[in-house]
């Protein structure tokens, strides 16, 4: 499933609401947890599932093609991770 | 940051009640959940990919016991950030000064 779809799914399913706004609502829904991680915040959606930051140490990489080794910096990425009722759910 | 927060936003940049945000806001969670349920990638662009991936069975260890136990096969949810929310939260130790994505990574990553 896409956003398209998932857009086309949730404003065919939802009364008087229309495709741009649903569109509106889903970007708004993962640009405020986008903002939020970047402000180095942590996001908590009960039943869903946890977006936090987790921080990478600086490593040693190896360049695939030629074999050298190279210093891969440290950075922080974005992690998520299913709450409770996710899991059960998929895993049924 | 919680659910309630989301709701909030949505409501404030949506013509709706804030019942009606709140309703529309779970749907959206429920249509994800349910998706992948039934095993379905979720694809959102600019944010990341929900996959389902099946996990063999392994060996583990009670941590507290020390005792072997065995881990049973089962699906779990992964969740592959995009090039773009990547840029968001950064590549060094400090936030980004810009909250934008860095030049260049626009494209999306499978």
């Amino acid at each position: 499933m896409t956003k398209a779809e998932l857009i086309e799914h949730v404003s065919e399913k939802v009364d008087g609401l229309s495709k741009k706004q649903t569109e509106v609502v889903i970007n708004t829904i993962f640009d405020s947890i986008k903002r939020a991680l970047s402000e180095g915040d942590k996001i908590e959606i009960r039943g869903f599932g946890s977006f936090k930051i987790r921080n990478r140490r600086q490593r040693e990489g190896r360049n695939p093609k030629s074999g050298e080794p190279v210093r891969v910096p440290a950075k922080r990425v974005p992690f998520f991770k299913a709450g409770k009722e996710m899991k059960e759910l998929v895993d049924s | 940051m919680t659910k309630a927060d989301i709701v909030t936003e949505v409501y404030e940049k949506v013509g709706l009640s804030k019942k009606e945000a709140s309703e529309i806001v779970e749907f959206v969670l429920d249509t994800i959940k349910n998706t992948l349920k039934s095993g379905q990638t979720v694809k959102l662009a600019g944010f990341g990919n929900f996959v389902v991936r099946q996990k063999g069975k392994r060996k583990g260890r009670n941590p507290k016991t020390g005792e072997e136990i065995e881990i049973t096969p089962r699906k779990v949810v992964t969740f592959k950030p995009s090039m773009v929310f990547k840029g968001y939260v950064g590549t060094g130790n400090s936030f980004p000064a810009e909250k934008a994505a860095p030049a260049g990574v626009t494209a999306e990553h499978k």
